[in-house]
C-alpha cells in the first residue's frame, strides 16, 4: 500500500511539475483569452444559434419558400400576420410567400455570402499584401500598382462584368465579391508588413537561420493578424450589402431565392401599410449577425495580442 | 539662503493597477551657483521629482509637499504663474534634443518666442539677444543657424540650442535632465564643458539629473543618490566617490567601468588560421539627393574598406561615434547586408555572395545580439519560442521534449527563471529581455557572437551583470566576440583588441589596454580623453584633446581626410589614408602631426 501511494505521489509530482513548465503557444494563449472574453463568447453563442436555426428550421416549416398562400394574398395585413395556427410563424410577405421559410433561406445566403466573401478577401488580400510588402523593391511597386489600377475601376463594374461574362451563379457571386474585397485588405496588410519588416526581430530571425518564407508566416503574419481580423469583421456586413446591391441590379440572387438585404428592402417598402413584421424579422437576423461579427472580431484581436493579458 | 529647496516632496500616480508612489517624501536644497547631481537608475523617480516641482506631471500624477524657489512655494501653482517662473527663474534641458525642439519652426523663431513671452522683447533686439546666446554656447556660424530648422543640425548642435534657449532669460537655476545621454562622448564632453562655463560665468545653479557617475564626477559639487523614490545617500562629491557609505552607492560605483582601470584583457597571440577574416569590406548605400530634374544618387560610404581578423576565443571591441558604420559592419559580416565589395571568410571559406541555404550552414556558428532587447524579440512569441527558434532550424532532429529541456537549461544558464517560459517580451524588464536575446544567440553554441551595442540601453548595474554573463559564457564555450559599443569604458573592460572606426574606415586597431592608455591616432586620443572617469580628482585634472569642428557628415567627401589636411590642401580629395603597422599587432591610419590638424581651426 505504502509503495503504491509513494508511486502515486511521484506521479502526481511529475504531472504538477510538467504543468508548471509546459510551454504554451500564442494560439493556446489566444484561445484562453478568447474564452474569457464574455461579450465575444456570447456573440459566438448567438451566431451558433442562428446557424442551427438555418439548419434545423426547415424541418418545422409548414410552407416552403416558393409556395404562395393564395388565401392570405389578398389581405396580407389582415390575415398574413405571424401566427402559429396558419403555419406562417413569421407571417407572409407582400406576395403571400411564407416569411419563416424565406428568412431561413435568406439568412443562409447572406451568411454564406458574408463569410465566404470576407474569407476570400482575407486570404487573398493577406497573402498578396505580405508578399508585396516583404519582398519590397520593384516587385512591391508592380504588385501595388496593379492593386491601384483595380481600385480605380469601379467595383460594381468589375462585379457586373464578371457575372455577365461567366454567367450568374452562386459560385460566381462569391468569386466576384472576393475579387473586389481583397484590394483594400492587400493595401492594409502591405503597410503593416513594411513597418514590421523594419523591426529588429526580422533580422534577428534571419540571423537565426529562419527562411524568408518562415519569417513571413511565423513572425510577420501573427503580428498583423490583429488589424486584419478587425478589418475582416467589418467586411462581413459590407459583403452582405454589396450582394444586396447586385441582386437589386438583377445579377445576384433571384426569385425564388432571396437574401436578407432584399427582404429588408421589401419590408421597408411596405412599412407604411402596417405590415411591420415583414421588416422586423429579417432586420433582427441581419443586425444580430453584424453585431456578433463585430464582437467576435474585437475579441479575436484582443485574444491575439499578448499585451492584453 | 538656498535658491531652490524641496521639502517632503512625494509624487503619486493613479494607475488602473492602483496607486504608484514614484517619489517618497524627499527633500534637498540647491544653493546659488552650485551644481547638484541627482543620480539613480531608470525608474528611481529622479526625473519625476523635477517634473513635479515644475508642474509638468502628467494628469494622473499628484504631488504633495513643498518646493520653495527664492522663498516662494511654487508647487502646484496654476499654469500661468508657473509659465512665468519656468523660463525667468528656472531653465530646463531635456534628454532628447530632437523632440524638445519644435520641428516645423526655425531655431531663431523658437528662441524669439521665449523672449517675447517673458520679456516682451521683439524684432532686432530679440534677434541680437538670440545671436549673442548662440555665440555663447559656441555654435559656429550662429547667424546662419538662426534661420535653420532643427533637423538641419546635429544632435550636439540641437542640445546647444536647447541650452541657449533655456538660458535666454538668465535663469538662476538650470535643470538638466540627462542632457548628454543621447550624445556621443566627444559631443558630451563639449556640452559638459559648456555647462561648467555657464555655471562659472553666469553664476547659474545646475541640477544635473543623470545615471552616469563619470558625468557626476566631472560636474557636480554635491550628489544625491536616489533609489526607488527615496534618497539613499547625499553629500560632497569627492567624499561620496572616496567613501561611499550606502550599499547601493557602492554597487553603482563598482558597476561603472573605468577607462583608466588598466585591467583590460591582453591581446591573444596570432594563431595560424583566424576564425573570421574580413578583407576590405565596403558597404555603400545609394542616397537620393536633390538637384537637377530627377535628383541623383550619391553613394553613402557607411563602411569603406575595413579589414580585420578574429582569433579563436578573443574579443574584438569596435568603437566609434554614431554614424561611423559600426552596426553596418556587423550586419555585413553576418551577411545580413550584402557588402558591395570585399570578402568575408569563415575558417578560410569565403561566405560573401553565398545562397541562403549555404549561408545558413555558417550562421549556426555566427550569431548576433542586438541593441534594443525589446525590438529584437517578436512581441507575439513567448520568450521560450524565441529562444527555441534557432534550434528548430539547425537541430530538426530534436523532439519537442528535448528542445524544451535545452531551452530551459539555457534560460537557467543566462539567469532566467525556467518558469518564465510562457512570458512575453513586454512582460519582462530590459535586462531580462537582453538575457533572452543572449540565450537565443547562445543556444546553438556558436563560435562567434557579435554584440551590437548589446548593453547600451541598460542601466549601469544591469549592464555590469550582462557584461559579466557574456564573459562567463565566453570562458565556458570558448567563443569569440565582436563587441560593438559607443561606450569606450565598457569596450575596454571586455576586449582583447580594440578597433576604432571613423566614417567607415579603421583609424586604429590594436591591443585594448594600449589603445586606451597610449593612443596614437589623434581621433583615438580625442575619443579617449573625452570619456568621463568616475573619480572627481582624476576627472577634473585631466586634459582634454579637443579636435576642431563637429563630427562631420559621412556624405561630405572631405570629411574622410579630416586627419590629413595636407593631402586636402594638395587637392587629393579622393586619397585613401593607409593603415600602417607601427608596432606588432598595432595598426594606425596615416595622419598628419597633431599640430597641423589643430592648426587648421
Amino acid at each position: 500500500m505504502l509503495g503504491k501511494s509513494q508511486k502515486a505521489a511521484h506521479l502526481a509530482e511529475d504531472i504538477t511539475d510538467f504543468t508548471v513548465i509546459q510551454g504554451r503557444s500564442l494560439w493556446q494563449d489566444a484561445r484562453m483569452r478568447f474564452v474569457r472574453n464574455k461579450a465575444a463568447m456570447a456573440s459566438v453563442f448567438i451566431l451558433v444559434l442562428i446557424v442551427l436555426f438555418t439548419i434545423l428550421g426547415p424541418y418545422f416549416a409548414v410552407w416552403s419558400n416558393e409556395e404562395i398562400d393564395w388565401n392570405v394574398m389578398g389581405d396580407v395585413r389582415g390575415m398574413g400576420m405571424p401566427s402559429v395556427e396558419s403555419g406562417h410563424f413569421f407571417g407572409v410577405d407582400d406576395l403571400g410567400h411564407d416569411l419563416y421559410s424565406r428568412v431561413i433561406q435568406a439568412t443562409t445566403t447572406s451568411l454564406l455570402v458574408g463569410l465566404i466573401g470576407a474569407a476570400t478577401a482575407l486570404i487573398v488580400g493577406t497573402c498578396y499584401g505580405i508578399a508585396a510588402g516583404y519582398i519590397g523593391g520593384r516587385t512591391d511597386g508592380v504588385m501595388m500598382r496593379f492593386v491601384d489600377i483595380l481600385l480605380a475601376i469601379p467595383a460594381t463594374l468589375v462585379i457586373i462584368l464578371l457575372l455577365v461574362v461567366a454567367g450568374r451563379s452562386f459560385f460566381m457571386l462569391f468569386i466576384a465579391l472576393g475579387a473586389v474585397g481583397w484590394l483594400t485588405m492587400a493595401r492594409i496588410v502591405r503597410g503593416q508588413t513594411l513597418t514590421l519588416k523594419n523591426r529588429e526581430f526580422t533580422p534577428a530571425a534571419r540571423a537565426a537561420g529562419v527562411s524568408e518564407f518562415t519569417i513571413m508566416y511565423r513572425h510577420i503574419l501573427p503580428n498583423l493578424l490583429g488589424v486584419v481580423i478587425v478589418y475582416a469583421s467589418l467586411l462581413v456586413p459590407e459583403m452582405i450589402l454589396t450582394e444586396n446591391f447586385i441582386s437589386f441590379l438583377g445579377l445576384g440572387i433571384s426569385e425564388p431565392y432571396t437574401s436578407l438585404g432584399r427582404l429588408i428592402a421589401e419590408g421597408a417598402g411596405t412599412m407604411a401599410y402596417g405590415t411591420l413584421w415583414q421588416l422586423m424579422y429579417p432586420l433582427t437576423f441581419y443586425v444580430a449577425i453584424i453585431i456578433t461579427m463585430f464582437f467576435i472580431g474585437d475579441g479575436l484581436r484582443d485574444a491575439l495580442d499578448p499585451k492584453d493579458r | 539662503m538656498s535658491l531652490f529647496s524641496v521639502k517632503d516632496l512625494s509624487v503619486r500616480f493613479d494607475t488602473p493597477d492602483g496607486v504608484v508612489e514614484a517619489v517618497k517624501g524627499i527633500g534637498f536644497d540647491i544653493n546659488p551657483g552650485e551644481c547638484l547631481g541627482i543620480v539613480g537608475e531608470s525608474g528611481s523617480g529622479k526625473s519625476q521629482t523635477f517634473m513635479a516641482a515644475m508642474g509638468l506631471l502628467p494628469p494622473a500624477g499628484r504631488a504633495e509637499g513643498s518646493v520653495m524657489l527664492n522663498g516662494q512655494d511654487i508647487l502646484n501653482l496654476p499654469v500661468n504663474k508657473l509659465n512665468q517662473i519656468r523660463c525667468d527663474d528656472v531653465g530646463m534641458i531635456f534628454q532628447a534634443p530632437l523632440t524638445a525642439l519644435t520641428p516645423h519652426l526655425r531655431v531663431g523663431q523658437q528662441m524669439r518666442e521665449v523672449l517675447q513671452v517673458h520679456e516682451g522683447l521683439q524684432g532686432s533686439a530679440a534677434r541680437a539677444r538670440c545671436l549673442e546666446w548662440l555665440d555663447r554656447v559656441r555654435i559656429p556660424e550662429a547667424k546662419r543657424r538662426l534661420d535653420q530648422y532643427p533637423h538641419e543640425m546635429s544632435g550636439g548642435m540641437r542640445q546647444r540650442v536647447m541650452i541657449a534657449m533655456s538660458m535666454l532669460c538668465s535663469p538662476k537655476l538650470l535643470i538638466a535632465d540627462e542632457p548628454t545621454t543621447a550624445l556621443d562622448v566627444t559631443v558630451q564632453a563639449d556640452i559638459l564643458d559648456l555647462m561648467v562655463r555657464l555655471q562659472k560665468d553666469e553664476g547659474t545653479a545646475i541640477a544635473l539629473i543623470t545615471h552616469d557617475m563619470g558625468v557626476v564626477a566631472r560636474m557636480c559639487d554635491r550628489v544625491q543618490v536616489m533609489r526607488m523614490g527615496a534618497f539613499v545617500e547625499a553629500g560632497d562629491t569627492r567624499e561620496i566617490f572616496r567613501t561611499p557609505k550606502h550599499e547601493y552607492t557602492r554597487t553603482l560605483l563598482e558597476a561603472m567601468p573605468r577607462i583608466d582601470a588598466g585591467d583590460a584583457p591582453k591581446a591573444l597571440d596570432k594563431s595560424e588560421e583566424p576564425l573570421l577574416r574580413v578583407d576590405d569590406v565596403k558597404v555603400h548605400f545609394p542616397i537620393h539627393v536633390s538637384g537637377g530634374l530627377f535628383g541623383r544618387k550619391v553613394p553613402l560610404k557607411a563602411v569603406d574598406g575595413v579589414s580585420f581578423d578574429i582569433r579563436k576565443g578573443e574579443t574584438l571591441g569596435v568603437v566609434g561615434e554614431s554614424g561611423c558604420g559600426k552596426s553596418t559592419l556587423a550586419r555585413a559580416v553576418l551577411q545580413l547586408i550584402e557588402p558591395n565589395a570585399g570578402n568575408v571568410s569563415w575558417l578560410g571559406q569565403p561566405i560573401v555572395g553565398l545562397k541562403r541555404s549555404e549561408l545558413n550552414k555558417y550562421r549556426k556558428d555566427l550569431q548576433i545580439v542586438f541593441q534594443d532587447p525589446l525590438a529584437s524579440l517578436d512581441p507575439r512569441m513567448t520568450i521560450s519560442a524565441s529562444i527555441a527558434e534557432p534550434l528548430k532550424t539547425y537541430r530538426p532532429d530534436l523532439t519537442d521534449r528535448e528542445r524544451k529541456e535545452m531551452v530551459a537549461e539555457m534560460m537557467e544558464r543566462v539567469g532566467l527563471n525556467a518558469n518564465m517560459i510562457n512570458r512575453y517580451p513586454h512582460e519582462l524588464s530590459g535586462g531580462q529581455n537582453q538575457r533572452v536575446g543572449i540565450a537565443r544567440a547562445m543556444i546553438n553554441k556558436p563560435k562567434l557572437i557579435i554584440c551590437d551595442e548589446a548593453v547600451s540601453a541598460l542601466d549601469v548595474s544591469i549592464q555590469a551583470q550582462i557584461v559579466e554573463l557574456l564573459r562567463e559564457l565566453q570562458q565556458e564555450f570558448g567563443l569569440s566576440m565582436i563587441f560593438i559599443s559607443h561606450d569606450l569604458s565598457v569596450v575596454r573592460a571586455v576586449s582583447n583588441r580594440i578597433m576604432v572606426l571613423y566614417l567607415g574606415r579603421i583609424v586604429e586597431l590594436g591591443d585594448g589596454e594600449l589603445i586606451c592608455s597610449d593612443p596614437m591616432h589623434p581621433y583615438t586620443r580625442s575619443l579617449i580623453s573625452a570619456v568621463p572617469i568616475p573619480d572627481p580628482d582624476v576627472e577634473r585634472s585631466r586634459q582634454r584633446l579637443k579636435l576642431p569642428g563637429e563630427l562631420p557628415s559621412p556624405m561630405d567627401p572631405k570629411a574622410a581626410l579630416r586627419f590629413l589636411p595636407s593631402r586636402l590642401a594638395a587637392g587629393q580629395t579622393d586619397y585613401v589614408p593607409r593603415l600602417s603597422e607601427v608596432a606588432p599587432d598595432h595598426f594606425v591610419a596615416e595622419h598628419d602631426p597633431l599640430e597641423v590638424i589643430m592648426g587648421r581651426a
